[in-house]
């Protein structure tokens, strides 16, 4: 039951490792994005640094959806999901495999060029520490949830609007509580309480979330 | 009491859109057994055979396996069977060797040798991309060497496959029944395959209105 997991795992990370320029667009659209912000409303760093944790979060959101119909799209049209499905184990184990693997090639690289975010966007340096760990906890809510409107629009033809529409929702108390945290931070309260529901939302979502998506999947896939 | 085969078919019927698919289908294979499932285009044999994956779930009728239905064997029967689709689920950034390390499922234990059953000996490192529509068709081929499975269900599996490709699969085959297997294939082609069974995918009667 774990190999299915970890097997899938794998069998991503070497895929997204093959096709680098796709995996990367993410993390370039985040970067791009954040480096116009200041150009676009003003360098002055008092007025950046009151809306870097709402700006940084909305682009990590923006730059997760961007990337996540792809994560079972490829395996309908190649007929690689066909085959997981008929697969005598449990469905959900190789769902969480590949959500991982979205995860450590979207929301991790995200993650980890924050800081570099914050430093154009003058993030007040008390706001760093809860920034990355607030992102770290998140972008790994956002890839679950993600992942069960992805398996619910994969035989969608142009599913991209509508997987826009059913998880943005569910997407919105992640981006609450995590630029939360940050903005606590900054204001100089504790941090801990949000990111502390954070923590809470993404046990739910590894517990919940994979058995949604593999529910979805049997249900479309029926077409 | 009757004699029981591996997989039988009872009135098998599947509705699209409120329409029926094709006329209600039986049969059976046993082990040892090749069933070619004929039919016009459109007829219904890529539907039959995801049916008898579990991929699709029938209207009405019943698919017993071994004497159970799979309903209630769904490990055992899942367990038992290989599945190739018109989609060969062969990744083109993986290399041959890399796509049969993710298909395989028992059998012949090494990928060279897969490969070289299917005469691509040398291509394992090269990416899918840079095969050819048949080389890419025979590295999904090179999974029917590599697996326990008793059941095979093979849709059009000589699609784009060059006349010795086609002999060496027909090969594959009888060994595959030899071992006590079965095969339910859709094919147009005439296959030289002694005791070859053959049933067909009627379209419905009425293609319309229920």
């Amino acid at each position: 039951m774990a190999s299915g997991f970890s097997a899938y795992l794998r069998r991503d990370l070497l895929l997204a490792y093959r096709r680098r320029g796709d995996a990367a667009s993410p993390l370039i659209f985040f970067i791009m994005v954040s480096t116009l912000i200041p150009l676009g409303i003003t360098p002055e760093s008092a007025r950046l640094a009151e809306i870097a944790p709402g700006i940084i979060w909305v682009m990590a959101l923006l730059a997760t959806l961007l990337s996540i119909d792809a994560i079972f799209a490829n395996d309908y049209q190649d007929g690689s999901l066909e085959q997981l499905l008929i697969s005598p184990h449990l469905l959900a184990m190789p769902v969480l495999g590949k959500t991982a693997a979205h995860w450590m090639v979207t929301g991790l690289p995200l993650t980890l060029a924050s800081p570099l975010l914050g430093v154009m966007l003058s993030l007040p340096a008390q706001g760093y520490v809860p920034m990355v760990a607030s992102l770290a906890l998140g972008t790994g809510c956002l890839s679950l949830i993600g992942s069960v409107g992805a398996a619910l629009t994969v035989s969608l033809r142009k599913g991209g609007l509508l997987l826009s529409l059913l998880v943005m929702p569910l997407y919105m108390p992640v981006i609450i509580f995590g630029s939360a945290t940050v903005q606590s931070a900054i204001d100089g309260f504790a941090w801990s309480g949000p990111l502390a529901i954070l923590g809470a939302m993404l046990a739910a979502s590894i517990a919940l979330c994979p058995l949604a998506a593999a529910g979805a999947l049997r249900i479309t896939s029926v077409n | 009491m009757p004699k029981l085969s591996l997989l039988t078919v009872e009135q098998l019927c599947f509705e699209r859109d409120d329409r029926h698919t094709f006329e209600p289908i039986d049969f059976a294979v046993d082990r040892g057994e090749i069933m070619q499932v004929e039919g016009p285009n459109g007829s219904g044999k890529t539907t039959l055979l995801r049916l008898l994956t579990t991929a699709l779930q029938p209207s009405s009728g019943a698919i017993i396996y071994a004497g159970q239905p799979i309903t209630l064997c769904r490990y055992e029967y899942l367990s038992d069977i290989l599945y190739l689709g018109h989609q060969s689920a062969v990744k083109m950034n993986l290399t041959a060797a890399e796509n049969l390390r993710w298909m395989a499922t028992g059998g012949i234990d090494s990928t060279r040798d897969a490969l070289s059953a299917v005469q691509l000996s040398g291509y394992d490192d090269v990416p899918c991309y840079n095969l050819s529509a048949g080389q890419q068709r025979r590295v999904a081929l090179a999974r029917l060497f590599m697996t326990n499975a008793k059941l095979w269900f093979l849709d059009e599996p000589f699609t784009a496959i060059d006349k010795q490709g086609v002999s060496l699969l027909e090969n594959c085959l009888r060994e595959h029944v030899k071992r006590g297997g079965a095969v339910v294939l859709s094919t147009h082609q005439d296959l030289a395959i002694d005791g070859l069974r053959k049933t067909s995918c009627v379209p419905h009667a009425d293609q319309g209105a229920l």
